[in-house]
């Protein structure tokens, strides 16, 4: 019987003390980190995607090495994330074939396309803002390595927001094509933006439980919420505007109202009819399928090495 | 444009067109760490050919009153013909196998030519070079040993690497065939003639294809050039990439990004 | 010998980074890798994007030994009582530096 151990880990929650890979832990709380952080990973991976989609076409060698800079950060916290997770007794490749088999979801957000350049901008401003505000509340989840990777994240996150605006200030300071563009992306993704933190409060029972093992700090709506009250205040210096009539200062909250999402346009996306899910998917599932020949070959290698040669430990001193 | 300037610019295309074929890959690598390291090859590729533009733009601007033409300018307003990289950066990724070996190639032509470098006659030129020498020997260290895995790893990565060997090998006379810019260059002693690391480059090569039990490179006679990227006559693929690469830059013209 | 054949299956590495000359070796994180080399390129790209280490150790996770967090009190209680072993122990005058 875990009871002894049931009350240990309540304890430690209780107590703000951190669940290690080898403590005792619910099965339930193991299931809930696997399929969060998971879940979690393949957005940083698929996430890359909609964005490598401009790298070759960036319009300035600065902005080609800056995005190329970013879409490699995305694939190190997909691997930070997928690291993160295999404590709790998955393998990456375990997770991989979920994601293949349609089994695992990821961020619907990476479902939409990205059309303009001015996207990228967009992306960057809006996204990945939203990401942040789900994000730095996670550098205090009860799970210690998710907790770690979170920490490693945020930090080298910070960066992509800012890019992203900067490049949305360029255009809306810009030629009258440039100023179109923009206020064009920020239509197509304020909306879609919303709707990564998920349903309405009420509509959300996982999100109760993850904020009852503390691994969610904030609720849906909360975050939601503080993500509107700076994007009114940021879109102006960009002299933009937001496509919502309905947002407007609320005296009492002390916030902004905003308008009603269009839930059936987010339970359609995730059910995989957004306008680009099966593309995220097949791209995936492609660079996979290619790379096995690679992967095999390289541990083929490595296998004939290390019949003659058996070390336990390796060491170097980079260059860099 | 004088010569040493065409030179400069020479050394930017080839990284340029390099580091982009390589930058085609992020988000579709084999496995994630792989991703992320040609990625990073692929950002030191592109942060080499901005010093070098950037030093290129400087010297024109100087020699032209008023001139004020930028990196950009010249990565993103030449046409394939204007373009002087070697023919072999700008050859199409393929498989993985292909990719590495282009790397291996290119890489290891880089180091042996920016180790010379860093005696240029030019400050600027040298400067470029003493930084990008450390990344190159990652570079090739990295890109050896993955010919090294893939020739001796199994029967269809060894077949992909004698089919990549097949495709690449016709665009290695060129990286050693001197132009007009290089005579100018060494006769200045801002540049070297690059058929004084030929010998070296197949050596070095040929070292490690044998370690990999691949066949080793014969370097013949200079054979009959039809093409040769360093005179602007590119293969098919450049054209293709440039129209990719410099869209925004022609469809919005005078705007900044 | 075995006869089993290689899989694609990278197997999982643990990572050390440290960070500056006079320091330990810190845990970063995990990667998969085929082999030792590649594990330590790959530490390179993955974990010292920032310049976050001069020198990296990688070793494969299976060959790590942990203690058991169900026998952490009789591992680790004894050491919490000596308090002496802790520099904040002793008190000592403020204008004394570098201690």
């Amino acid at each position: 019987m875990p009871a002894r151990e049931q009350e240990i880990f309540d304890r430690k929650i209780e107590e703000e003390i951190r669940i290690e890979p080898k403590d005792w832990m619910p099965a339930d709380y193991r299931r809930m980190l696997i399929r969060q952080m998971s879940q979690h990973a393949h957005s940083e991976i698929v996430g890359m995607l909609p964005e490598g989609n401009w790298i070759t076409r960036a319009p300035s060698l600065r902005r080609k090495a800056t995005l190329i800079a970013k879409v490699q950060d995305e694939a190190g916290h997909g691997l930070y994330l997928y690291s993160a997770t295999e404590t709790l007794g998955i393998t990456r490749d375990e997770m991989i074939e979920q994601l293949h088999a349609g089994m695992a979801k990821y961020s619907s957000i990476f479902n939409y396309p990205t059309l303009t350049w001015a996207d990228i901008g967009a992306i960057g401003w809006l996204v990945d803002g939203a990401a942040i505000m789900n994000q730095v509340p996670l550098c205090r989840a009860s799970y210690g390595p998710y907790a770690r990777a979170m920490i490693r994240i945020c930090k080298e996150e910070s960066f992509h927001q800012r890019q992203g605006f900067e490049i949305l200030l360029t255009l809306s300071r810009g030629s009258e094509a440039q100023k179109a563009m923009c206020q064009d992306a920020i239509n197509r993704w304020w909306w879609p933006s919303l709707m990564m933190f998920g349903p309405n409060d009420d509509a959300s029972p996982n999100s109760r439980l993850s904020m009852h093992w503390k691994i969610k700090r904030f609720s849906n709506d909360e975050l939601r919420q503080k993500f509107v009250d700076a994007c009114v205040d940021q879109v102006k210096t960009l002299n933009m505007l937001l496509p919502d009539s309905e947002i407007k200062w609320n005296e009492n909250r002390e916030h902004y109202d905003f308008g009603e999402i269009n839930w059936e346009e987010f339970y359609e996306v995730i059910k995989g009819n957004g306008p680009c899910n099966r593309d995220r998917l097949e791209a995936r599932k492609k660079a996979h399928a290619e790379g096995a020949w690679v992967r095999e070959a390289a541990a083929a290698f490595a296998a004939k090495k290390n019949d003659s040669t058996k070390h336990l430990m390796y060491g170097s001193h980079t260059t860099s | 444009m004088d010569l040493i300037s065409t030179y400069i610019i020479h050394q930017a295309d080839n990284a340029l067109i390099l580091g982009h074929r390589n930058s085609e890959w992020t988000g579709h690598g084999p496995v994630l760490e792989q991703d992320i390291a040609i990625s990073n090859i692929a950002l030191d590729l592109i942060g080499q050919a901005r010093y070098f533009y950037q030093l290129a733009a400087a010297r024109i601007n100087e020699s032209a009153p008023g001139g004020n033409i930028t990196e950009d300018d010249i990565a993103y307003l030449r046409d394939d013909f204007e373009f002087r990289n070697c023919i072999l950066a700008e050859q199409e990724n393929g498989d993985w196998a292909r990719t590495l070996l282009r790397q291996f190639y290119f890489s290891t032509y880089q180091l042996l030519l920016y180790q010379e470098l860093l005696k240029s006659r030019d400050p600027g030129i040298a400067g470029i070079c003493g930084k990008s020498v450390k990344e190159t020997i990652y570079h090739v260290k990295w890109s050896s040993e993955w010919v090294i895995r893939l020739g001796d790893g199994t029967e269809e990565s060894r077949t992909r690497m004698v089919e990549a060997m097949q495709t690449l090998n016709p665009w290695i006379p060129e990286l050693f065939i001197p132009a007009d810019f290089e005579y100018e260059a060494a006769a200045t002693g801002a540049g070297i003639l690059p058929d004084t690391l030929k010998d070296e480059w197949y050596h070095r090569v040929n070292r490690v294809l044998e370690s990999a039990t691949l066949p080793t490179l014969l370097s013949g006679k200079n054979p009959l050039q039809i093409l040769s990227g360093k005179r602007g006559v590119h293969s098919e693929h450049l054209g293709h990439l440039l129209a990719e690469m410099q869209f925004l830059q022609r469809a919005y013209p005078g705007c900044s990004w | 010998m075995e006869a089993i054949p290689p899989r694609e299956n990278w197997p999982l590495w643990e990572v050390f980074i440290r960070a500056r000359q006079g320091l330990d070796h810190k845990h970063a994180g995990s990667l998969h890798a085929a082999d030792a080399q590649m594990a330590i390129e790959n530490a390179r790209d993955v974990y010292t994007r920032r310049n976050e280490g001069i020198s990296i150790w990688v070793v494969e996770s299976r060959y790590i030994h942990a203690s058991s967090p169900a026998e952490s009190g009789s591992f680790y209680d004894p050491a919490n009582d000596k308090v002496y072993r802790h520099p904040g122990f002793y008190h000592l005058p403020d204008e004394l530096k570098n201690m």
